[in-house]
């Protein structure tokens, strides 16, 4: 109890410096988290691997020169486990900066990374790509889809909030529940209707989310647009700040309010089609994360962006590592995980922070 | 092109209005550079408006602004926050910003996308604390602050912005009277160092101490403009709010002060003026200021 009282009234001094002081040893500190979790989770598994190992495996991966190891251990590393976690590391940097940055624009703590549509959509991308069986024809045709899928529901929920001229946050709030709820229910019926088990069993999986035989592929397709989303949503942080604060407060201080919006919600939404088609819908990411941050570190966005980033990085490959082991040699599903540890944890929060919880 | 001679302030013809409602009719507005200009008028004359019209809030749909010289319009949105700052009438604010980080926002217009505040930011974002005494606030977060101390950290962050013009939309509205003074004391100590500040006032008495002119706006138009002695009269006072007043000097401040006698639409006076008294308290500000001071 004394231990977490003096880590509080640390991290008080912690919100009392510069921005560029915070973000220095906050990142850091998060960098050196999320390798230690990167490398231990690339040595556990079916073959157990020393981390010593796996350090000089990475390395020679990116072209060190390095002594050899057996050929089996660096198979699985290079072709199995690192995929994945980059996968993994990627998708959690995605949900959690996505949804650190709807919560940020909706003013409502409720407002995750599918806020818009954008997991509905790749939800029905993905099981039409399944159930046409199209998947079994083309690799790729399941992220293709499901990113299709994602945007095409991301620009129906928008086109519906402008049409009119009236734009309002609200509007677009509300579009977005009619559209998720009307995307599920033709999900479901596709489900009702599929005489095929196997695609069926495929569908239950895909919406459960998860990380299993990810390859350098998914990587290639996920990761530039996840990372020029999260590169635009850094740098339009501050604007972020003052429209937490209105629109016409926002605009008083020399904020485009119209076009940084379009810009924030289509970067928010491309991040989150990407690690959709990825992973599937994996749940609370971008709930826990950002709000969890936001406790310890205080509303600043050009602070909780980037440290979203990694903590959500931190958070999936964890998570994915314990659905990896916890009922060896099947697996669980680490959407399926996510919720069930990050739920509790979030209630707890919650609990114990009742009078600082952010409304926004 | 900013233009050094022109006025900091020159609104001609603004229009706005919603859904055939004229909120604002043709108003014309011109604060000359180290002016403090008050906008009072009735609720619903259009007074906040009218603010954000001229601040670019509100996209007027008639009618130009021209800032400095320069015309409203065609300005980017970060120069005008460089050259005008705008305190509102309700401080909205989010929870977990702390009072020090919505003052070092005021710096945000100054700053390039790659740049964070530097240590010269924050010492112009304390000073604006100190100078608007809220820097007892610090480090608490906005939502455990009063509405009037809230206030007082937007007008703070105003002061950070190092604007060339200053907008406030009421800012004793939330205010005790301890810190109305305080406040429109600091608004006129930066006006007479050269800052023009343009505030809607409620409080005609207050308008009048500390103004050096006055717009009075009725049902989105200009009912006169000139000096305090010029625009409030027992006339215009009926007419534009509907309310019988008689006008006096005070005599301890020797400003310009209003007695609110009762609706000017029958309703029973709550109290009949006493004119010997008037003229009596007139007479002793007239010996307090060593000369003639004749009112209405």
């Amino acid at each position: 109890m004394s231990a977490s009282i003096q880590v509080l009234s640390r991290l008080r001094g912690y919100r009392q410096m510069a921005v560029s002081a915070r973000l220095a040893i906050g990142l850091s500190a998060l960098l050196v988290l999320v390798l230690a979790v990167g490398l231990v989770s690339l040595s556990l598994g079916p073959v157990e691997i020393p981390v010593g190992h796996v350090a000089w495996i990475v390395l020679s991966a990116v072209g060190i020169d390095v002594p050899e190891f057996g050929r089996t251990e660096q198979l699985v590393i290079e072709q199995i486990r690192l995929p994945r976690i980059i996968v993994g590391a990627a998708v959690g940097m995605a949900l959690a900066i996505a949804g650190a940055t709807m919560q940020g624009l909706f003013r409502n703590p409720m407002a995750d990374p599918g806020i818009i549509g954008v997991s509905a959509g790749g939800a029905l991308g993905a099981v039409v790509a399944i159930a046409t069986g199209l998947t079994g024809l083309f690799f790729l045709a399941l992220p293709v889809f499901a990113f299709v899928g994602a945007m095409a529901a991301a620009f129906l929920v928008y086109g519906i909030a402008v049409v009119g001229g009236h734009f309002s946050m609200a509007t677009l709030l509300l579009a977005g529940v009619a559209v998720n709820a009307f995307l599920g229910a033709v999900v479901s019926a596709i489900i009702l209707f599929l005489p095929d088990n196997e695609a069926l069993r495929e569908i239950l999986f895909w919406l459960a989310g998860g990380l299993d035989s990810r390859s350098w592929e998914h990587v290639r397709i996920a990761g530039p647009l996840i990372v020029g989303s999260a590169v635009i949503l850094l740098l339009m942080a501050r604007d972020l700040n003052l429209l937490m604060l209105g629109d016409d407060e926002a605009r008083s201080m020399g904020v485009r309010v119209g076009a940084t919006r379009i810009v924030l919600l289509a970067a928010a939404a491309l991040a989150t089609g990407a690690a959709v088609a990825v992973s599937g819908t994996i749940a609370f990411v971008g709930l826990v994360i950002p709000h969890t941050l936001r406790l310890l570190l205080g509303p600043d966005n050009r602070v909780l962006i980037p440290m979203s980033a990694l903590g959500g990085a931190v958070f999936v490959i964890l998570a994915d590592t314990v659905a990896r082991l916890i009922i060896e040699p099947a697996e669980f599903r680490v959407g399926v995980l996510t919720a069930f540890v990050g739920a509790p944890f979030f209630i707890l929060l919650l609990i114990k922070n009742k009078r600082q919880v952010y409304s926004l | 092109m900013i233009n050094d001679h022109s006025p900091a302030i020159d609104a001609q013809a603004l229009s706005f209005s919603v859904d055939a409602k004229h909120l604002l009719d043709g108003v014309d507005l011109r604060a000359e550079r180290g002016q403090f200009v008050g906008v009072i008028g009735p609720n619903g004359a259009g007074k906040s408006t009218l603010l954000r019209a001229i601040s670019n809030v509100l996209g007027y749909q008639d009618g130009s602004v021209s800032l400095h010289g320069a015309d409203l319009k065609s300005l980017p949105a970060r120069k005008v926050a460089e050259l005008l700052a705008l305190v509102p009438q309700i401080a909205p604010f989010t929870q977990g910003f702390t009072a020090f980080e919505l003052v070092l926002m005021g710096r945000y217009p100054h700053l390039g996308r790659f740049q964070v505040e530097g240590e010269a930011d924050d010492r112009i974002a304390t000073d604006a604390m100190h100078l608007t005494e809220t820097d007892s606030f610090t480090n608490r977060t906005l939502d455990t602050l009063s509405g009037g101390e809230r206030q007082r950290v937007f007008l703070a962050r105003a002061v950070a912005q190092q604007p060339q013009v200053l907008l406030l939309d009421e800012p004793t509205a939330n205010l005790d009277i301890l810190h109305q003074l305080k406040i429109l004391g600091l608004v006129r100590r930066l006006v007479d160092d050269g800052l023009t500040a343009v505030a809607a006032i409620h409080d005609l008495n207050l308008a009048a101490r500390f103004c050096d002119r006055l717009v009075l706006l009725s049902n989105g138009q200009v009912v006169t403009d000139g000096t305090p002695e010029e625009v409030l009269t027992a006339e215009t006072l009926e007419s534009a709010f509907g309310v019988r007043a008689e006008l006096y000097r005070d005599p301890v401040t020797g400003s310009l002060a209003i007695s609110l006698i009762a609706p000017a639409d029958g309703e029973e006076a709550l109290a009949e003026p006493d004119q010997g008294r008037i003229a009596q308290n007139n007479g002793r500000a007239a010996i307090r200021n060593g000369a003639a001071s004749v009112v209405r």
